[in-house]
């Protein structure tokens, strides 16, 4: 099971939970999961999310598999200059 | 196909060598064709009329006259450009800052365009358009739009990121908390406390060339758009869902671009361009004038910040603070959150927390400059590090090291580090000769450190190899700062051949895959890897074209220093063949000779750097001068280390305008007071020092050569080097940027009582 620590904003689309459970083994079955389990996330879906697992940042690659003990951090997408 | 994106320690012949920039002679000689340069048959020059007023509803607009002036093929209104964004807020917002839909949002905002055959039929035909205006109450200061009595901008804002929903609509749109520890319990076992408010105004990027386009709409519903632009295809997506256009039939060409630094990573007017051609049938071309560019495009946040920071009398910092209220502009963004992202970013903090507000006002819509949002949060931070170092009798640079963020370190903003660079920024701060250098009167020394992100994102390449042995790249990042040198030299490391064999070309968006936008500092690390793997791949083929020249099994094929060589048992005599011989076969071996890939380029690898600044204060005026100026920054791995440099130097250059002298100045009509370089002044090269540099590379673990972006970090340190430096110079702590002659000199009056 993983352990999905909940950042800014997005803690709010999830009830105020800091952490949250989910099972999943890569970060598409973890996206689907959360929007089934909390559909407020969807407005952080559109404007963009982010995952951190073991503190690498990962935007768009949702078919990195993900294992049970990782860090796993959502984050919101982050524009640049 | 997945690659390995894994650093390898990769030994390099060309890569980390300083050629001649490719583009280089056509930008001196003139021939470069940026976004203005184009022109089209039956061409028409398309002109904005902008709202003078701050808020203001719009009654009536009446076009009629301006539609019979002689010469004048088309006007537009909001009317032009429905609403076909099927509830997508978002992009509905980009459609109304394009075109003002019933209310003007900010002196500036657009609300009628026209096209005409020349620019004075245009210009008389703006003064044609009669818009009947009731003017709404106006708020340009974030505090006070933050106020319950302040007028609301836009009715469909509830605060998100509170618990509950407020059931108003409010200017606040979004409180954003990050951190991790108790502070409050780190604050009670602090020797030492800090407290300590700064301000920081407006600023654009100030990039040398306007927006421009050249707009093409047939009545077959494909178009063209040429233009100048961070990001084409970005732009392409956009347009086509705001003029409901097919992807496919818009084909969106960018310029060569003359600064983008976040700018040029939005549509402004390019969507207006479009509607004009659509309705006139013929191309126009758009051209922002500078007074456009400040009051209608997308400057930096202004910003009001408290920071609070606990430490130990030995330098351990146990509690760390700081509450970011950003402006957003008119339009929602997300400013103030990534400025309570970034904020303590460099630290290694037990108990810390930050808390971003994004807040609505009436000035333009907010857009990305340079690591957007970092350096208003480290003018503060990297302020009161300052204070309390002075407090605690530490030197400033011992007590960062002390506190520095390392590999293992919780990240304020969420994760846990890899190997990262601060420490060895602030290692080389300290040892730098820069530091040990003699100071005179009235001057003084100050420095900080930054942080930025990076990311990477999706990207596509094409290599072919032609058949006298030259190579085209094609990538899909525009190129702002040197990448398609950088990329030649990623192409001819591989392939190994040399820099001048190769040729890196932008292509158009009917010409490749979707390619992101070059922000994020990804232009060099995405399409670096894509380029090494298109390489390889090419490799691949190479060597089957020496097999079948050959007749011997691939097997047998290895490609070594830019020649395919024979090995194993009955092929060792063969001689090498070069790339040049094998490309001049592809004809008769299987045709063109070419490499391929697509990657989503994530993980790009975090960046600090540290930077040291000397000034000189005139007491008696408040001038400030730059006398020392030095970078130090971590690159992963520097490809061409010119352009790295060049990256680290105009960061620091702008950041140093953004310190001491640009503002966004606003009158109680809420209209912009300095909408021009006269009167907004960015700095010139003799306001300017030599900016020294200095390169660490600490390889990204995630890129093969072990790339880091480098654009955008440097600007996140200068505005807290130069406070602190101009507060040692002055002897007050400045508290306010910019830090303009008025200020200084007020802030010395004021210690002087």
């Amino acid at each position: 099971m993983l352990q999905v620590s909940l950042t800014g904003s997005l803690r709010s689309a999830a009830g105020g939970a800091e952490v949250i459970e989910i099972e999943a083994g890569t970060i598409r079955e973890l996206m689907a999961k959360i929007v089934e389990r909390y559909p407020a996330m969807n407005q952080h879906f559109d404007s963009g999310i982010a995952v951190a697992i073991n503190g690498e940042i990962y935007r768009d690659n949702w078919d990195v598999e993900i294992a049970a003990d990782s860090e796993v951090f959502l984050l919101p997408r982050i524009p640049g200059g | 196909m997945q690659h390995d994106t894994s650093y390898t320690d990769q030994k390099f012949k060309v890569v980390g060598t300083r050629p001649n920039r490719p583009d280089g002679v056509d930008k001196v000689t003139g021939r470069a064709r940026y976004g203005a340069d184009v022109t089209a048959p039956g061409q028409l020059v398309g002109r904005i009329l902008r709202s003078p007023h701050a808020h203001a509803r719009i009654k009536k607009i009446d076009t009629s006259r301006a539609e019979k002036l002689s010469g004048v093929k088309a006007v537009i209104t909001s009317a032009d450009l429905p609403d076909l964004t099927e509830g997508n807020r978002g992009m509905l917002d980009i459609l109304e800052n394009c075109m003002a839909r019933g209310r003007a949002l900010y002196d500036g905002h657009a609300v009628a365009a026209v096209a005409a055959i020349d620019a004075q039929t245009a210009k008389k035909a703006l003064k044609l358009i009669k818009v009947s205006y009731e003017k709404l109450p106006h708020v340009t200061d974030v505090d006070k739009a933050m106020e319950a009595d302040a007028p609301v901008i836009q009715d469909y804002v509830f605060t998100r990121g509170v618990e509950p929903t407020p059931k108003t609509p409010s200017n606040i749109v979004a409180v954003s908390e990050f951190g991790h520890g108790d502070v409050e319990a780190g604050f009670a076992a602090a020797d030492v406390i800090v407290e300590k408010s700064f301000k920081t105004e407006q600023t654009h990027q100030g990039y040398i060339e306007p927006h421009a386009c050249l707009a093409s709409v047939n009545s077959d519903g494909s178009a063209e758009l040429w233009v100048t632009t961070q990001g084409h295809f970005g732009f392409r997506s956009n347009c086509a869902e705001l003029l409901g256009l097919d992807i496919a039939k818009l084909k969106v060409t960018s310029s060569e671009i003359g600064g983008g630094f976040g700018g040029k990573t939005h549509v402004w007017m390019e969507p207006v361009a479009l509607a004009l051609s659509r309705k006139a049938n013929r191309p126009v071309k758009l051209v922002m004038s500078r007074e456009e560019v400040f009051r209608a495009t997308g400057p930096t946040s202004s910003t009001s910040v408290d920071v609070k920071i606990g430490a130990k009398k030995d330098g351990t910092i146990t509690a760390a603070l700081a509450v970011l209220r950003y402006q957003d502009g008119a339009f929602p963004g997300i400013w103030g959150m990534l400025g309570a992202m970034t904020s303590w970013a460099c630290y290694d903090i037990p108990n810390v927390k930050s808390v971003g507000y994004d807040v609505l006002v009436n000035r333009p819509k907010v857009a990305a400059y340079r690591a957007p949002s970092a350096p208003m949060a480290a003018f503060g931070i990297e302020s009161t590090m300052d204070i309390v170092a002075k407090k605690i009798r530490m030197k400033p640079i011992d007590f960062r090291i002390k506190n520095a963020a390392k590999e293992g370190t919780l990240a304020s903003y969420g994760p846990t580090y890899g190997p990262i660079g601060i420490g060895p920024t602030l290692d080389a701060a300290k040892n730098h000769p820069h530091m040990k250098a003699r100071l005179r009167k009235n001057q003084g020394r100050g420095m900080a450190c930054g942080f930025w992100f990076n990311f990477g994102g999706q990207t596509c390449v094409d290599l072919n190899i032609g058949v006298d042995g030259t190579v085209t790249l094609t990538v899909g990042t525009v190129d702002v700062g040197g990448s398609r040198a950088a990329l030649c030299l990623i192409a001819a490391e591989e392939l190994g051949i040399p820099y001048e064999q190769v040729k890196t070309n932008i292509a158009d968006t009917a010409s490749l895959g979707h390619n992101d936008m070059t922000e994020g500092s990804r232009g060099t690390f995405s399409s670096g890897m894509a380029a090494i793997f298109a390489a390889r791949e090419a490799i691949e083929v190479l060597r089957q074209r020496a097999a079948k020249m050959w007749d011997i099994p691939v097997e047998a094929v290895v490609w070594e220093e830019g020649q395919a060589k024979a090995t194993g048992k009955g092929h060792g005599n063969l001689p090498p063949l070069s790339l040049k011989e094998i490309a001049a076969r592809a004809p008769t071996t299987g045709g063109p000779i070419a490499g391929h890939n697509e990657v989503v380029a994530d993980n790009a690898g975090v960046s600090f750097a540290s930077h040291i600044c000397d000034v000189e204060v005139d007491p008696e005026t408040g001038a400030t001068k730059v006398i020392r100026y030095t970078v130090i920054q971590d690159a992963g791995k520097a490809i061409h280390p010119d352009y790295v440099e060049g990256q680290f130097q105009g960061g620091a250059a702008q950041g140093i305008g953004w310190a001491l002298n640009e503002e966004y100045i606003y009158g109680d009509d809420g209209c912009l007071q300095n909408p021009g370089f006269l009167d907004y002044r960015i700095p010139v090269c003799s306001d300017l020092p030599f900016i020294d540099t200095q390169i660490l590379e600490i390889p990204n673990p995630n890129h093969p050569y072990g790339v880091r972006g480098v654009g955008e970090t440097s600007i996140v340190p200068p505005l807290a080097a130069i406070g602190n430096a101009v507060s040692n110079a002055a002897g007050v702590r400045m508290d306010h940027v910019p830090m303009s002659p008025p200020r200084i000199l007020k802030a010395i009056e004021d210690a002087n009582g």
